[in-house]
Formats: structure tokens, C-alpha cells, sequence
């Protein structure tokens, strides 16, 4: 049994697939080098990330699944679940060995796994572009934090650029520790070092736009003025907002 | 001036919290101007604690109204609070939501002020003021006056991605005895006109691509229901004739939330009637997406859908012959029809069994309601020669599932 270590990226995911057709390994898993336990497996093999091997894999790919399932593959990969590494490289050693399609083959557990993970990853990825509440900054940034279940901020910014393409914005992942900054021409990967008490009520007015406030106070009025307390149905309200969202979003701040 | 602006979004989202209409899609506008916003699939940014979906910002542009409809909190004769934003008031809130992630986009309505010309030129004016002066192309619906003339109609729907002129009542007669300066006439001539407009403006398209399209996302109406004593046979034979003759994009069935001490209505405190809302939003989805004829659900022997059990069971319970049904070779139309079985997952059935013969443990990882669908369904190879009669299928789902609806039980509501 092979231990193959990559880096974390999907580029170095794509570049351990490759290395185990390369250096025909029989038996291997696939690891993240953080969470390599070196105590089970004695024998180790590390990648090095290579765009050229993982661009042949995605081109063999191309020839043998559809589009949307190489998307999957990658929105698959975002989840970070434990484990993901090697229902994907099952999945795509079914793939090559399949003379025919088989991304629709649902009754193998791997193709399952990944169409229904990239399913769950997708679900956080519309919840974020439905959750996300920006608020603007005195240099008028609009700005807002998330901290997504999955690694979703690939997969957004291109709704929000396209969306608020006449705006700066500026979306950060605290969980993960980086973010995207809009800045009405391209997208560029930023990270950010808060000062402390950036979230301190008593230094709003330091950083946020004179309006800001005033427009998220209309905002928890109009949230409340359109539920209809006759309807009221906490159970259903729960599953469409999940309570972890909630401390983000200015309109379940206040109760 | 914040205070009076807090206090009319108040009262001018109350009043118009009453139209369900929640829907900001099936329209395509691109960013393409450099500009604010877009359209697609729409999103619902936030759920009210009653579990509805807030993806517009819903207001009316005021609650003066001349009419005097029994059943709309806005009516003439109801003593409450008026208020009426300006267009600038309006164009604000909406650019300053849509610019912070809040909304999909504005639903404009109002009470009918002056005439209905003088209300509908103020909510073009707003559209129009969006679109041109702000470049916003984030999603317009707007709610046409009835009795509105045809130049105001068509201006409407040039900035607007969607319509509605809302019926009201399920027929003519409730809607004479609720609101008497209504006319039937009056909603159904519009829905036609736009219904004409839209069909002009696609068939101009395809000779001009540069022609500007008419409401892309179409129109849409409105039915209370359980203020009246309508079946849900009439409330579905009206639906259908909307999806059918007027190609109506969705119906929306808001149950009756009472709001006035009239005797010609349910009194206050009655509860509202979400178990036959949820059934008729069920129906419809079956007539829409299920490729159900309207007769297969209600007829006149059953003219009201069951309370206790969702309409696509009912049918299935009273069409015993055509089932148990083999999952691996049945026909898709069936399979769609089979309870606990939806769209998502007959399709992926469909794809699978291409591969391999079925059993209980794909249909389970497939992910369909196994414990609803296993009284219609066989895998083909252990097959239970068992034969269900519908009565023991109904008991054995209600015994097996718990209704968030229990207490509202009851198949029509109790009038006076």
C-alpha cells in the first residue's frame, strides 16, 4: 500500500492521480501532507504539484465524461472532507478503465459520492451567494464576511463580478483565511490582517459609510414587516436559514 | 427623516406582504452595461419566520386606496396608518438593498390612488428610472392597475421582467360579493392583452434580434383562497385554464389570512388554511412539472383534494391497476408519477439502470423516499407477491410520517 502525499491544491490532487498511473502503483490512497499520519503507513510517496500532469489528466478526462462532471470533480475536491482524495481517484480510475461514459452511473458508490458531494458543496455555494451580506466602508468598499461549511469562494466570485460589476467588493473567508477583492475591473486573491475590534460597535462609525447603518436598520424593518405572524412557522424558517448563518446576516441580529 | 422612512417601509411592506409572489426568476438580463445587477434563476436571500422565501423587495408605492375590496387590508373603509413613498424613495431603497446582497430585485404594487392610469404611471415611471437612469438591471415586477389603459400596459412591460394582474377570487361571484368596484372583466382583458403583447414581441424577435423584449419573465397571477366557498375543482380548473390558454408563468394560491370583522368573511382568528394551500401548491406542481391533467387530480366526485395525504398519492391510491410497476423498466412518465419519486431522481434512475439492474439499495442510495414508494415499486427480482389495498397503503404512509399540519385539519374551512 502506497501513501501518495500532495499539497492541498487541486492541481497537486490531479498531479498524485497522475503519478500513480505513472509510477503504477496497485494499491494507493491519497493524502493531504497536513494530515499525513505517518504512523500507519510506512510508505510514503510524495507529489510535487505539476500543471503538466494535472492538465493530462484533465484532458483524458475531458475525453471520457461530460463537462458538468469534470466540474463536479473540482467542486467535489472543495468540500475538504476527509477521505474525498480517494472517492475521486476511485472515481476517476472507473472512468479510464470504462471504455464508455460512466459519469451517469449512479449504482457505482464512487460516481454517487461524488455527484452527491458536489451536490452538498454546490447547495453552500447558492446558500453563500443568497446569505452574504455586504456592507459599505467609508472608502466605499462593500464588504462582508463569510465562513462557508465547504471552500465555496472559487465558485462565487464570478456571480458577484458579474452582478456587481459597478462596485468594489470584497468577500473573506475568516475560516479559511483569504479573500477576493473586486475592483470593477478583475478579481485578485487578498488576504487581510483585522485589527482588533474591527467588529466593536463603538468603531462603526470609524470605518462604515454614514448610510450603512440606517440602510441595515430598514433592512431588519422590512424583514420583520413582511413575516406574517398568523403563518408563523420557526421549524421551516430553521431549514431555509440554518442558525449558523445567522451571525452574519443583520436581520436575525436583532431579536 | 430616517425615523419617517423607517415607519412608511413599515407600513408600505405590511400592506403588500399579502402577495405571495416571491419568484425573481425566468428572466435572463445580463450585466451587460457595465451596470448594477442581473437576472437568472434567482435567489432567496432570507426566509421570514413563517418560512417564505424574501428574494424582492416588496412594497406598495401606497396604501391610499379608493376601492373598497372586503377582503384587502388596504381597503377604504379599514381604519389604518397611510403612508406613500416618493419614486425617488423607492428607487433608493432598492438600489441601496440590491447593492448590499439583500434583494433580487422589486416588486412594486399599490393602492389605487386618483384613477388607475395615475397609479400605473407612477409605477412605470419608477421601472423606467431604474433601467435608464441607473442602469439597474436587477428584476422588476410589476403589478399592473386593472383598468390601466394599453400604452401604460406595454410601457410597463419594456422596463418590467414580470406582470401580474391578481384575480382575486376564484369566480365571478365571490369577487362581486367581496369587492364590488371590481370587474372580472377588468383583470381578465389585461391578462389577455399582455398575454398578446408577449406573443408579438417573440414572434418581432425573431425577425429584429435587436427588438427590446416584452416582461421576459411573463406574467403571473393571484387567487385567495378559503375566504370563499369555492371548491378546489373550480380553484384548479382556473389555474389550468391560465397555464393553458393564457400561458400564464405560475398561479399563486395565498390562503386567507383574516384581517377584517366583514361578515361576509371568515372571522378573525380563524386559522389561516395552510394544509389546502400547501395541497393546491402541490396540485400545481403536478399539472406543471408531473405532466398531470388537471381531471386526473379533482372531478366532480372528488371535487376537493385530500386533506390527509399530498394529491400525487391520492392519485396513485385510486389507480391501484398500475401499480406495483417494475423500477427497471418502467416508463418515465409513470415513474415521475410514482410517490416518493421526483423529477431529480426518476432522472437519475433512468441513467443508472443503463448500467446495471436495480435493487432496494441503489433506489436508497439514489436517494428516493423508499418507505412511500415501496407499496409501488418492485426491483424486478424479490418480488413480493404482496397486492396493497389503497386503504392499508394510506394508513401505513400517515402512520409512518407526522404532519407539521395536524391542527389544521380540516378539508374546508367552516364559513361563519
Amino acid at each position: 500500500m502506497k501513501t501518495v502525499v500532495y499539497d492541498g491544491s487541486y492541481e497537486g490532487l490531479l498531479t498524485a492521480v497522475f503519478e500513480i498511473y505513472e509510477y503504477r502503483f496497485n494499491e494507493a490512497v491519497i493524502q493531504k501532507k497536513d494530515q499525513v499520519t505517518t504512523l500507519l503507513f510506512g510508505d510514503i510517496h510524495e507529489v510535487v504539484s505539476n500543471p503538466e500532469k494535472s492538465e493530462r489528466v484533465i484532458k483524458r478526462l475531458k475525453e471520457k465524461i461530460s463537462k458538468n462532471s469534470l466540474k463536479q470533480i473540482f467542486t467535489t475536491y472543495l468540500s475538504e472532507e476527509k477521505n474525498i482524495e480517494n472517492s475521486l481517484l476511485r472515481y476517476i480510475q472507473y472512468v479510464m478503465r470504462s471504455k464508455d461514459p460512466v459519469d451517469n452511473d449512479y449504482s457505482n458508490p464512487d460516481v454517487l459520492v461524488v455527484q452527491q458531494m458536489s451536490r452538498k458543496v454546490h447547495r453552500e455555494k447558492h446558500r453563500m451567494e443568497a446569505f452574504i451580506r455586504f456592507q459599505l466602508t467609508k472608502d466605499q468598499i462593500y464588504y462582508a464576511i463569510i465562513q462557508p461549511d465547504y471552500n465555496v469562494l472559487p465558485l462565487i466570485s464570478k456571480h458577484f463580478e458579474e452582478r456587481y460589476a459597478d462596485q468594489q467588493w470584497l468577500i473573506y473567508d475568516v475560516a479559511r483565511k483569504y479573500g477576493y477583492f473586486y475592483n470593477k475591473e478583475n478579481v485578485e486573491e487578498v488576504q487581510v490582517n483585522f485589527s482588533e475590534g474591527v467588529n466593536d460597535a463603538g468603531n462603526k462609525h470609524m470605518i462604515f459609510d454614514e448610510k450603512e447603518e440606517l440602510y441595515q436598520k430598514l433592512w431588519q424593518q422590512y424583514f420583520s414587516s413582511v413575516n406574517i405572524a398568523a403563518r408563523k412557522n420557526m421549524k421551516l424558517h430553521i431549514q431555509h436559514m440554518p442558525k449558523r448563518y445567522w451571525k452574519y446576516l443583520m436581520e436575525k441580529k436583532v431579536t | 427623516m430616517s425615523d419617517r422612512i423607517t415607519e412608511k417601509l413599515a407600513i408600505l411592506a405590511d400592506a403588500a406582504k399579502y402577495d405571495v409572489s416571491c419568484a425573481s426568476s425566468g428572466s435572463d438580463r445580463k450585466n451587460s452595461n457595465k451596470g448594477l445587477g442581473n437576472t437568472g434563476n434567482g435567489i432567496c436571500h432570507a426566509y421570514t419566520e413563517d418560512g417564505r422565501c424574501v428574494s424582492l423587495l416588496k412594497i406598495l408605492l401606497t396604501n391610499f386606496c379608493i376601492f373598497d375590496c372586503a377582503y384587502c387590508v388596504s381597503r377604504k373603509s379599514n381604519d389604518i396608518k397611510r403612508a406613500a413613498f416618493t419614486i425617488q424613495e423607492v428607487i433608493d431603497l432598492t438600489i441601496n438593498f440590491y447593492r448590499r446582497n439583500y434583494i433580487e430585485g422589486l416588486f412594486l404594487s399599490s393602492g389605487i390612488f386618483k384613477n388607475a392610469d395615475y397609479t400605473m404611471e407612477r409605477l412605470v415611471l419608477v421601472a423606467k428610472k431604474l433601467r435608464t437612469e441607473h442602469k439597474f438591471n436587477g428584476y422588476i415586477h410589476l403589478k399592473t392597475i386593472p383598468g390601466a389603459s394599453d400604452e401604460l400596459m406595454m410601457e410597463a412591460g419594456k422596463w418590467a421582467d414580470r406582470l401580474s394582474i391578481n384575480v382575486e377570487m376564484p369566480t365571478e361571484k365571490s369577487l362581486a360579493l367581496l369587492a364590488p368596484d371590481k370587474k372580472r372583466e377588468d383583470m381578465i382583458r389585461p391578462i389577455q392583452f399582455i398575454k398578446q403583447a408577449i406573443i408579438e414581441n417573440r414572434e418581432e424577435k425573431k425577425l429584429f434580434r435587436s427588438t427590446p423584449r416584452f416582461a421576459p419573465a411573463g406574467q403571473s397571477t393571484q387567487m385567495v383562497i378559503g375566504a370563499t366557498p369555492e371548491t378546489d375543482l373550480e380553484i384548479l380548473f382556473l389555474a389550468n385554464g391560465f397555464y393553458k390558454k393564457m400561458n400564464m408563468r405560475r398561479v399563486y394560491y395565498s390562503g386567507y389570512v383574516p384581517i377584517s370583522n366583514d361578515n361576509r368573511l371568515p372571522a378573525i382568528g380563524t386559522p389561516v388554511p395552510m394544509i389546502r394551500e400547501n395541497r393546491l401548491y402541490q396540485a400545481d406542481w403536478l399539472m406543471r412539472f408531473y405532466k398531470f391533467e388537471v381531471s386526473e387530480l379533482v372531478d366532480r366526485q372528488n371535487p376537493l383534494l385530500d386533506m390527509d395525504i399530498d394529491p400525487k398519492l391520492a392519485w396513485a391510491l385510486r389507480n391501484p391497476d398500475l401499480f406495483p410497476a417494475d423500477i427497471n423498466t418502467m416508463d418515465y412518465r409513470l415513474l415521475i408519477r410514482v410517490p416518493g419519486i421526483g423529477i431529480r431522481s426518476a432522472n437519475k434512475i433512468i441513467a443508472a439502470r443503463k448500467f446495471s439492474h436495480l435493487g432496494w439499495d441503489n433506489l436508497k442510495k439514489i436517494g428516493i423516499a423508499v418507505n412511500r414508494a415501496k407499496y409501488f415499486i418492485h426491483d424486478g427480482k424479490n418480488f413480493e407477491n404482496k397486492i396493497w389495498q389503497p386503504a392499508q397503503v394510506k394508513q401505513l404512509v400517515l402512520s409512518g410520517s407526522v404532519s407539521k399540519y395536524k391542527p389544521n385539519f380540516s378539508p374546508q374551512l367552516k364559513m361563519f
